[in-house]
């Protein structure tokens, strides 16, 4: 039986009486690398927020690493420790240093050592390129190094699945680049990883399969040269035409 | 028989004052414990904890704090303890100060953006972590100013103590003017008494207010 890294079978979910995801149906293989886009309101920050049940759904299955979510209790912390997230507005703890970021989720959640976790989170620093800014707070950095912290403390988890939120849409244009360059640069080292963004050029360069999401549920999937070059759906080439 | 207002009658005045900061610092202890188990339960997602916090509030939000000492007062001979003026005073304020540290105290936690708990909850941490080491410290520095404006309120609300015979600093104010009869000065004693407790509290307030606001501008 060879493992996926995330099923979902037959997910529904609401907001009151808006469907926000309807009948999603997505398998993702360990390594891949998955963009997902459509409009504002698609689902498709919902789709992947459902990964670690930031939001419940009503009906349905979702099975991360051979645990099914779906059946709650200790499950839910279990693949919380295995799945790191990104957000478009960093979320860093604004109170705590940039490494007393990257140490608490380790140090409580994985009850690893403080040396341990200190030693973990310079590694991570070192790879998001800004280890000299491991004792300064989150307010004295940049939009983009922020966003590089973020990154970081979510690598510091060692997750086997990383979620990205419109990681670059709250940035100023010229730091774009380089929360993107982390992110390729993870996606090159094999980690599985899901991204909501209209980065295209991302999408273009590193992912595997591109995801076009409308009203709740996924209208087109294919690999991105398909995907750009070739789109089957009208709702899709609309939306590719108002982005390009 | 009338006798002058005194140097002793100061001192008993002065003296009295502790009685009040003693009255006030339980009502403060006992109210910051019952106010973060009142916080916490209003902003929990258990519906039963929220309605149970809610009502406690709109209790004694809603009723004179100088009935809340009448009943516990009485309530003590009731329940079979000995009716003590200290005892019902610090437990009937000890439950006004939960009522309304609590309401601060979530109004501060609901303050701390939803991003915060959010990207705790995905890093995996559990309600304890997650409050403890995320929401509570930021909650904590909103609070602050207002925590110690409330603190000045409860100060002065001490005051009401003295009608159930609790001799704090009203009460001693009272006494002295019962026997000399100069009710101008020797409740201008008091105030000012009340005022050089509570002024440099208010100045503290106002200061933090400002720090908080230039903490925010950053």
């Amino acid at each position: 039986m060879t493992e996926h890294a995330i099923i979902m079978r037959a997910v529904n979910k609401y907001y009151g009486a808006f469907h926000a995801l309807a009948d999603i149906d997505l398998t993702v293989q360990p390594g891949e690398r998955i963009v997902i886009c459509g409009p504002s309101g698609s689902g498709k920050s919902t789709l992947i927020r459902t990964i670690n049940q930031l939001e419940p759904i009503e009906s349905g299955t979702i099975v991360v690493d051979g645990v099914e979510l779906t059946a709650g209790g200790e499950n839910v912390a279990k693949v919380r420790k295995d799945v790191g997230m990104v957000f478009q507005s960093f979320n860093l703890f604004p109170h705590m240093t940039v490494l007393e970021n990257c140490i608490l989720a380790p140090m409580k959640a994985r009850k690893v050592s403080r040396a341990e976790a200190e030693k973990t989170a310079r590694h991570y620093l070192e790879r998001v390129k800004i280890p000299e800014q491991a004792d300064k707070y989150p307010a004295q950095l940049s939009g983009g190094q922020q966003q590089r912290v973020a990154i970081a403390r979510a690598l510091c988890m060692k997750p086997r699945i990383m979620l990205f939120d419109e990681p670059t849409s709250a940035l100023d244009p010229e730091m774009v680049k380089e929360v993107l360059d982390t992110m390729i640069d993870l996606a090159r080292e094999g980690m599985t990883m899901l991204c909501v963004t209209h980065e295209m050029d991302f999408a273009r360069a590193v992912a595997d399969r591109v995801i076009f999401m409308d009203k709740g549920r996924i209208v087109e999937e294919n690999a991105p040269a398909e995907f750009f070059g070739n789109p089957q759906n009208e709702r899709l080439r609309n939306f590719l035409g108002q982005i390009a | 028989m009338i006798r002058e207002f005194s140097s002793a009658d100061i001192l008993f005045i002065v003296t009295a004052v502790r009685w009040t900061l003693i009255l006030s610092a339980i009502a403060f202890a006992g109210g910051a414990i019952g106010g973060l188990a009142i916080a916490l339960s209003r902003s929990s997602q258990n519906r039963v904890l929220r309605r149970i916090a809610t009502g406690f509030i709109q209790v004694f939000q809603g009723t004179p704090l100088l009935m809340q000492l009448f009943l516990v007062y009485f309530g003590l001979a009731v329940v079979g303890l000995p009716i003590d003026p200290l005892l019902a005073a610090a437990v009937a304020l000890t439950l006004h100060a939960s009522a309304y540290l609590g309401e601060i105290w979530r109004g501060a936690i609901e303050a701390v953006p939803s991003g915060q708990s959010e990207a705790a909850t995905a890093l995996a941490l559990g309600y304890r972590d997650r409050m403890r080491h995320v929401i509570l410290p930021q909650a904590m520095r909103i609070a602050t100013a207002p925590t110690v404006g409330f603190l000045v309120q409860l100060i002065k609300g001490t005051s009401l103590a003295s009608i159930i015979g609790f001799t704090e600093l009203t009460r001693a104010g009272q006494i002295v003017n019962n026997a000399t009869f100069q009710p101008f000065l020797v409740f201008g004693t008091v105030a000012a008494l009340y005022f050089l407790l509570c002024w440099p509290l208010s100045l503290l307030a106002r200061h933090l207010e400002a720090r908080m606001r230039r903490a925010l501008m950053r």
